[in-house]
């Protein structure tokens, strides 16, 4: 049985109620919004991306549940100062961890694992995959992503 | 019971014995992570009652065959099985002819197919097709569609803060150009039971033709559709305690007979020639294909078994539950009920705090108790309300206070978990 308390860690709790990097970036130069329509979640990913080619500023806006804010919130503190390339290297490992299906290339998730219980709760994958999926249609330059 | 609590019972009418129902029913005898389940998501869809599944295994055991086809033993006996079916459907809604019965998939595929071959054909450009905001999903886009292909204009009546349809906006949008007004019985997002009655008054007034949406409904009260007045009344089986994959469109025999076929195929036709082919008169006209022949024995089967402990019944204990649900749910602190209709049936749609529905499903799912959260298909509905979601326990025959109790319990644990 998959213990509740494995998915709703203290740091998602604290993530949840303060998100860090909430609001609307000013001058990005990569936006995305991601949409669930299983559950109406939705959320908006800018990123401001620096002459040096990394990730200087970065920031969500939207309304979802615990899982989709915490996982968002934490995106945003791993994804800053990295190269777009880092950035979807995170992004694969993140989603393998999620679906239990390791990446080919070990990433290194740090803070990012507090997240691995989702993976025993098939029906919260896409909270925390959804502000990931729409990083990842950012970077590629779609400014919309749906999880269905 | 307590003997103040038996006498109440009495002076109601024949109680509903719900320890005994619940022995009919498989389902709700097993544990969900450790826990008896406790099944509150009845207006998703409802378990089966045992009758069910063994009138569903006999018929594919030893009774199957095609209907309407052959001229052999077991083929004349599921046809008239099949046929016997579509009587009970009609006694249960009150309808006056069995040829006014068809059929479907379910309640979303009966309003498609009214939109689709009804509105199809009578709607012109400029005409109007009225609806509420309080609509399902799929009796909103079903018209969104046929509008865009004839012209015709889509309306919607607004409701007030409590969930009670607008009758005064109602009334004004029903004017001359309205030729369909399409409106549920009961919401399955908010639980208001809308005055069918009175809106058909208002929409024959103006020529306009109802279409009713009972999904909800046909599981939770009688059904009369000489009563309500209505011309096209809409259900599911799979909500009904039947199988899924089979639901019913009633329709008014005069309207059913000028409306060309939806989808084409064997079993609809007269005759078929490659210059041109003619129609079967209904309901076969709008039965193309090998129906679900089981499914619909098994909704039969489900219809015999509530009308053995009484739609009233049923809607005097579902009622009970509910009053009993919205009162221990108000005393949870920071718990806010969506949806505060005069007249309500069935079901109580609630936000808590800034908690998403989501979390509070997930938590609760952990007691043992199964609720639904999400928008219910009702997206216009979230949005009026301003809210993402709304968590729903929905109530069935089955259900009883105990199991309200632990949903309150269930809530005061996510209250908890989030530090409230």
């Amino acid at each position: 049985m998959s213990d509740l308390r494995d998915l709703y860690q203290e740091v998602i709790f604290d993530h949840n109620r303060r998100p860090r990097n909430f609001g609307r970036l000013e001058g990005a130069t990569h936006k995305a919004e991601g949409f669930n329509p299983l559950c109406g979640d939705q959320l908006t990913l800018y990123l401001r991306v620096g002459e040096d080619g990394r990730i200087e500023e970065v920031a969500f806006e939207g309304k979802g549940c615990a899982i989709s804010t915490a996982s968002a919130s934490l995106l945003t503190e791993a994804v800053k100062g990295k190269t777009l390339e880092e950035a979807e290297r995170l992004f694969r490992g993140f989603h393998g961890m999620i679906m239990d299906e390791p990446a080919a290339e070990p990433v290194e998730l740090g803070k990012l694992e507090v997240l691995a219980g989702v993976k025993e709760f098939p029906t919260r994958v896409k909270c925390a995959t959804l502000a990931w999926h729409t990083l990842h249609a950012a970077i590629e330059g779609k400014d919309q992503v749906s999880t269905e | 019971m307590s003997t103040a609590e038996r006498s109440v019972a009495a002076a109601m009418g024949a109680a509903l014995d719900v320890e005994r129902v619940r022995r009919d029913f498989p389902a709700l005898h097993q544990e969900v992570r450790g826990r008896p389940l406790v099944y509150l998501d009845n207006a998703a869809t409802a378990h089966k009652p045992q009758v069910v599944l063994e009138t569903i295994q006999r018929y594919y055991a030893m009774d199957y065959s095609n209907v309407h086809r052959g001229v052999h033993w077991l083929s004349e006996r599921a046809t008239e099985a099949y046929e016997a079916a579509r009587e009970k459907v009609r006694a249960f809604i009150n309808a006056p002819d069995r040829r006014e019965i068809v059929f479907v998939r379910g309640t979303t595929e009966a309003i498609n197919l009214v939109a689709a071959s009804y509105g199809g054909s009578v709607l012109k450009p400029g005409d109007e097709v009225l609806i509420t905001e309080m609509e399902h999903h799929s009796n909103i886009v079903p018209w969104q569609l046929v509008c865009e292909r004839t012209g015709a204009v889509l309306r919607v009546a607004p409701i007030d803060d409590d969930g009670n349809l607008v009758l005064e906006a109602f009334e004004r949008l029903c004017g001359e150009r309205t030729r369909i007004v399409a409106v549920t019985h009961l919401s399955n997002a908010l639980g208001t039971l809308n005055p069918v009655r009175r809106l058909v008054e208002i929409a024959h007034a103006h020529g306009a033709r109802v279409v009713v949406d009972g999904a909800q409904a046909a599981p939770r009260l009688p059904v009369d559709v000489q009563a309500l007045g209505c011309d096209f009344y809409a259900f599911s089986g799979h909500k009904l305690y039947g199988p899924t994959g089979i639901g019913v469109l009633w329709a008014r025999r005069e309207l059913l007979e000028a409306m060309p076929p939806y989808q084409g195929g064997g079993e609809m036709i007269r005759q078929v020639t490659f210059e041109g082919s003619t129609w079967a008169p209904p309901p076969a006209r709008f039965e193309a294909g090998t129906p679900h022949i089981v499914g619909a024995i098994g909704l039969g089967a489900a219809i015999d078994y509530l009308q053995g402990i009484g739609l009233e019944a049923i809607a005097r204990h579902e009622h009970a539950l509910l009053e009993y649900a919205t009162e221990a749910l108000a005393e949870v602190p920071g718990l806010r009920i969506v949806g505060n209709a005069r007249e309500r049936a069935g079901l109580v749609s609630f936000v808590f705090d800034d908690i998403h529905p989501h979390d509070v499903g997930t938590i609760l799912d952990h007691e043992g108790v199964a609720v639904r959260a999400g928008h219910h298909c009702a997206m216009p509905v979230m949005q009026r309300y301003c809210v993402p979601a709304t968590a729903r326990a929905s109530f069935a025959l089955y259900n009883t206070r105990e199991e309200i109790d632990a949903l309150v319990a269930g809530l005061h644990k996510v209250r908890s978990m989030f530090g409230r």
